[in-house]
């Protein structure tokens, strides 16, 4: 069962103008950068988290420090799965008491990795405030979890898959839906 | 990626896949201990038994902590003050454990092949913290992770294993280990303590200490048990220390990075001089390695159940 492309829903620039105005209303949202930091979830919302960060600095002169945070050990799925997840790096070198804090993620879909995240960074401290942001919401949460900043709104059927592509991971860059 | 077996019993026939995922997995595992909350509740709900038939601290411990911070509910049973003194075979303890649900079971016995025995009786994961004088691969792979972190690699680099080789389970895990993954393996102890056909699962042998270490990236000493002694394996601890000890002459015939370890404990200014054991930190780096790399086993053993998805 191998999935083919069936849509394009995001090329490289509307890649871009997303996170611009994602970035925009996250300092308009803060009413600035002070005690912002962003946390990208590992591994879509690394590089997202990234790029969100040097946009912030183009538009307010001041650059967020920016985390990457891995799940893994938080997920609610790991005895029912066939085989474990590979742990990936969390790096949060910084303090997060008291921050305004960004989780940034690529796609928002059952809502089970936010909420593993949330757990995983209450282990770290105590922010001031977590907010999120996603590139794509497909829908079908399972839990009462969304997000404050949204790419798109992607209405999606429960089959399919939403791929993010990025140029960091070396392929062309886009958003694109998987299906049969 | 899941372990291709429910147990974890030795390093004879592990794919080399296998223990770079083992390896990988434990680097992550490690942040948690650096942590000031040291806990994630990736194993919580589970029950592990440390079922100990042979003294230990350090390994007891360290399995301990690694189940502990991993969120699952940890009981040491030291079978010195269990039914076992009232004569309850091995199979029947280990039944009666399982009959209480438990999903991992640690086991060191002073007989090789115990944790194997029990592997195939038993549903639950079963790991080797070390069978007689077969294997204790949670050490190995833990020696591995800290040259790994230290030097960069495995591949190519030359470790030389000097002291009673016959009699250590870790010695031989080692081997099977470090050649897995491209080293080449150097052992080295009096005749009496090499035994025969250990050249065969890929060590090249020695006598003579100041030959094996020439040049050796990683010079791992294992500790000189002195019962063997009266066994007439060595005759004195001086004479020992002087052909197969570590000391500051000794250890500069090999590169200038070597990296010189012990598993521990340490039996001072027999097999490793005072000197050369406090000017080395990667020593107590192993231990802390160890509750990583433990850590790291029993998550990827942990994964799956009877419905799969």
């Amino acid at each position: 069962m191998s999935l083919k492309e069936k849509a394009l829903i995001l090329d490289k620039a509307g890649i871009e103008r997303a996170l611009t105005r994602i970035a925009h209303e996250i300092l308009e949202k803060n009413k600035g950068a002070k005690d912002l930091i962003l946390v990208g979830i590992q591994r879509g919302g690394v590089h997202l988290a990234k790029r969100l960060a040097a946009r912030i600095r183009e538009i307010e002169g001041v650059e967020p420090p920016v985390g990457s945070l891995d799940i893994t050990m938080y997920r609610d799925d790991l005895s029912t799965r066939k085989s474990q997840p590979v742990p990936q790096a969390t790096d949060i070198a910084f303090d997060i008491k008291d921050k305004m804090m960004v989780l940034v993620d690529d796609v928002l879909f059952t809502g089970r990795t936010i909420r593993a995240a949330l757990n995983s960074v209450m282990d770290y401290g105590r922010p001031r405030r977590i907010q999120l942001a996603v590139l794509v919401d497909r829908g079908h949460r399972e839990l009462p979890i969304r997000a404050d900043y949204v790419g798109k709104n992607l209405p999606t059927s429960a089959k399919e898959k939403v791929e993010v592509m990025l140029i960091e991971d070396g392929v062309e860059e886009k958003v694109v839906i998987l299906g049969e | 990626m899941a372990l291709s077996s429910k147990d974890l019993l030795g390093i004879k026939g592990m794919a080399s896949e296998e223990i770079r995922q083992i390896l990988d997995t434990a680097a992550t595992f490690k942040d948690v201990s650096e942590r000031d909350i040291k806990k994630v509740p990736t194993l919580r709900g589970k029950t592990v038994i440390n079922l100990f038939y042979e003294a230990s601290t350090r390994t007891r411990t360290s399995f301990e902590l690694a189940g502990k911070r991993l969120s699952a509910d940890v009981i040491n049973i030291s079978t010195s003050t269990s039914s076992v003194v009232k004569g309850e075979t091995l199979l029947d303890t280990a039944r009666n454990i399982e009959a209480m649900k438990c999903d991992i079971i640690i086991v060191r016995h002073s007989c090789s092949g115990a944790p194997e025995y029990l592997s195939t009786r038993l549903k639950s994961s079963v790991i080797n913290a070390g069978d007689g004088f077969h294997e204790h691969p949670t050490q190995a792979l833990l020696d591995m992770f800290t040259i790994r972190e230290m030097l960069g690699r495995l591949e190519g680099l030359t470790v030389v294993i000097v002291g009673d080789i016959a009699h250590s389970r870790v010695a031989r895990s080692n081997v099977y280990g470090l050649t897995a993954m491209g080293a080449k393996v150097r052992v080295c102890g009096p005749p009496t303590m090499l035994p025969p056909g250990i050249d065969r699962i890929g060590a090249e042998v020695h006598y003579d200490t100041d030959e094996a270490v020439e040049g050796a990236d990683v010079i791992m000493m294992l500790r000189l048990q002195l019962e063997r002694q009266a066994a007439g394996l060595f005759p004195g601890v001086r004479e020992y220390a002087r052909l197969y000890g570590l000391n500051q002459v000794r250890v500069a015939r090999a590169a200038k990075h070597v990296m010189v370890m012990h598993p521990g404990p340490m039996n001072r200014g027999v097999e490793i001089s005072s000197e050369v054991a406090d000017s080395t930190p990667v020593i107590l780096e192993q231990v802390t390695n160890g509750v990583a790399v433990r850590m790291a086993v029993m998550f990827l053993l942990s994964g799956g159940s009877k419905t799969e998805t």
